[in-house]
């Protein structure tokens, strides 16, 4: 039995895994103390499946390694693994977190040849999204399929997530029909995670992971704008602590 | 240590600021430096001189001016040192690297400029280091459009006088500079009062030679695997080659080399054999700008060369030794520092293959292409040096970054993803 952790700024996943099968996983809200969910989390899975070894990836890695992991390993390594396991193919993953957007490139046998990785602002990641479906009286859930549902939208010009509220409040103020403004926050995040990611080789298979992959609406979107067919897997949002697991299991 | 104050005060400068300053600066070097493993006896002499930077440093610096020396505060690899030393003055490079004083900057300088011409900027004007209280005169260069537009505003604070650089390296351009270089000179003479004797100026330029060709050596035993020495030392060694007397730093670096030296023979080195080994190419490393190292060598990897004018720019070719007539010996001056390959000229191929010749010479296995967050010049031709790069199968990776603390995180998951990578 093997865990993974992933400590993220907005939510801490955790998996375990025996024998290449998933046999658990969680999802918690960070909350105020990412760390202190994570320890909790860690804590009940240690007990329940006592894995042999635990591997921590996500911003908070480090913080973890001291007190329970094994050992970490980078967001961005431990997407690709989960993504490889789930999809033997893939050559370039998206993943678009909560505070973080990034693109990697793999080669034929699954290491990492490159990667682009937003820099220090939150436009183009999850929290954009939530901030602004909050806006517009959107429940995240909902917001991908609504807005894939609107018959027109309006340009999105800040890239700023300060900055695009307050344009997006002065759109809803003009009257200006809210699916077309969702619609247009959508293409934003979109036009900017394609911009990330241009300058990398996209083959094919492209796998879309992270919390930001369970949105239909970026997903169509990413596909019409890379011209690629792109593959989502089921619970996203749990592919880098499967990465983590994964890890466990090798070293 | 000695207290400074009285003379501090005397200097002019903003006393409590200037204390808040060097107290953030205390742990973070414990951190960065004194807590490092296996470091080489040489550097504690390089530790005791940046403990006395403001201190002992600025009373010599204050001595020689009272014997007639002219201090000279420079921002840039192209000004001659030999000519500046030829007439009794002393040159002191003084570009900004710190966070602390970007805030008095953005008074009054347009935000969204390099941070090193910021913190410079704020230093002088809100007298918060001596390092711009001491100097006779500044020299600044046309260079990039943030520093030669600012040089026009540093003007109107200190007494300033500017170099014109040629935006290329064709026979315009190298008349352009020959001319600049006499200029300077005589600048410097009028300065000082003294005239420049041949054999005044080939004492100077052998001097400076020395120093090059000890760092140089220093930075030859960078190449064996194990390092010897970390790379975050090696940048402290580069960084103190500004300030100090040029005399003696070269004694201490041939001490510290000779160490080393030592070490490689028996195979011993600060990492483990087999580490990543990292290179850093682009933009300077002012002091005390050790972020991008510390995070390096925080990741399992060490840097072993960095192409950067607080680098190897500052010391590759020597001056042609022995010319015989005055006017041969600026025409090889200005000859030697024109090939330094900055990327404010068009176009800069020769820097491209630099960069090839330190992966190979370095054995290097991954480059990361350093960018201060909006230099133009050398963020533009990361596409370049990228591609190039790319024909050799070196893996890159791509970092724009500040003074700033706030992306310390981001950098870490970058840094040791692209560590992750080459491993
Ligand atoms: S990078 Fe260019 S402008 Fe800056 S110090 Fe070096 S040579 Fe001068
Ligand atoms: S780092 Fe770039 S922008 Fe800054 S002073 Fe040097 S050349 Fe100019």
């Amino acid at each position: 039995m093997f865990g993974g952790i992933d400590i993220g700024s907005r939510t801490v996943k955790i998996v375990v895994m025996e024998n290449g099968e998933v046999r658990d996983f969680q999802v918690r809200n960070s909350g105020y103390d990412p760390y202190a969910q994570a320890s909790e989390l860690a804590s009940e899975l240690i007990k329940a499946y006592k894995p042999k070894r635990l591997v921590a990836t996500g911003y908070g890695r480090h913080a973890f390694e001291v007190d329970f992991a094994h050992s970490v390993i980078t967001e961005i390594k431990a997407h690709s693994l989960g993504a490889r396991y789930l999809c033997p193919n893939c050559r370039t993953v998206i993943d678009v977190g909560g505070q973080d957007s990034k693109g990697i490139s793999l080669n034929e046998k699954g290491r990492v040849i490159n990667f682009r990785m937003n820099d220090r602002c939150a436009a183009g990641t999850g929290r954009f999204l939530e901030i602004m479906a909050k806006t517009l009286g959107f429940s995240i859930e909902e917001f991908g399929k609504e807005a894939l549902s609107a018959e027109e939208s309006v340009k999105i010009n800040s890239m700023c997530t300060v900055f695009a509220e307050s344009e997006v409040i002065s759109l809803i103020s003009r009257r200006v029909p809210l699916l077309s403004i969702a619609l247009g926050v959508h293409k934003a995040i979109a036009d900017r995670i394609s911009s990330l990611i241009g300058r990398l080789n996209l083959s094919p298979d492209v796998v879309f992971t992270g919390g930001v992959a369970n949105n239909i609406c970026v997903h169509r979107l990413l596909e019409r704008k890379l011209k690629q067919k792109i593959l989502v897997p089921r619970h996203p949002e749990i592919v880098g602590a499967m990465g983590a697991a994964i890890e466990a299991g090798t070293a | 240590m000695e207290d400074y104050h009285g003379m501090w005060a005397e200097l002019g400068l903003d006393l409590e600021r200037h204390d808040e300053f060097l107290e953030g600066l205390g742990p973070a070097y414990q951190e960065i430096y004194l807590n490092q493993e296996f470091r080489p006896k040489g550097m504690e002499y390089f530790d005791f001189t940046t403990s006395e930077i403001h201190g002992l440093r600025i009373k010599e610096l204050l001595e020689l001016k009272k014997k007639g020396h002219k201090i000279v505060g420079t921002f840039c690899v192209y000004v001659p040192e030999e000519i500046v030393m030829a007439a009794r003055g002393v040159w002191v490079g003084v570009c900004g690297g710190s966070q602390f004083s970007i805030p008095d900057a953005e008074r009054i300088l347009p935000s969204n400029l390099c941070p090193l011409i910021k913190s410079a900027f704020g230093f002088m004007e809100a007298k918060t280091s001596p390092y711009y209280q001491v100097p006779d005169f500044f020299v600044g260069e046309a260079t990039c459009d943030g520093k030669k537009k600012v040089w026009e505003i540093f003007g109107n604070y200190v007494p300033f006088y500017t170099m014109e650089i040629p935006n290329s390296k064709s026979y315009m351009g190298k008349r352009l500079w020959l001319d600049e270089v006499i200029k300077f000179k005589e600048k410097m003479e009028r300065e000082s009062g003294v005239s420049i004797t041949p054999e005044e100026l080939e004492e100077k330029i052998q001097l400076i030679n020395r120093k090059r060709r000890t760092l140089a050596r220093f930075f030859d035993l960078r190449k064996a695997d194990p390092p010897p020495i970390s790379g975050k030392d090696a940048l402290l060694v580069s960084q103190i080659a500004y300030y100090d007397d040029p005399e003696r730093f070269t004694t201490k670096v041939n001490v510290l080399c000779d160490e080393l030296e030592e070490k490689v023979q028996k195979g011993m080195g600060v990492v483990k054999k087999g580490t990543p080994r990292i290179m850093i190419s682009g933009c300077p490393f002012a002091l005390p700008f050790w972020k991008l190292h510390h995070t390096v060598e925080s990741s399992k990897a060490v840097v072993v060369c960095e192409e950067s004018c607080v680098g190897t720019r500052y010391f590759t070719n020597p001056v042609d030794e022995g010319c015989p007539t005055l006017e041969d010996k600026f025409k090889a001056i200005a000859d030697r520092y024109l090939k330094i390959n900055c990327s404010c000229f068009t176009p800069n191929e020769e820097r491209i293959e630099e960069i090839a010749r330190y992966v190979r010479d370095f054995k290097v296995d991954g480059v990361i292409l350093f960018t201060l967050q909006f230099c133009l010049t050398y963020s533009i031709e990361c596409i370049k040096v990228q591609k190039a790069l790319k024909r050799f199968n070196v893996p890159v990776l791509e970092i724009e970054t500040d003074y700033g603390e706030q992306d310390v995180g981001q950098l870490q998951t970058r840094i040791e993803a692209f560590i992750e990578q080459i491993s």
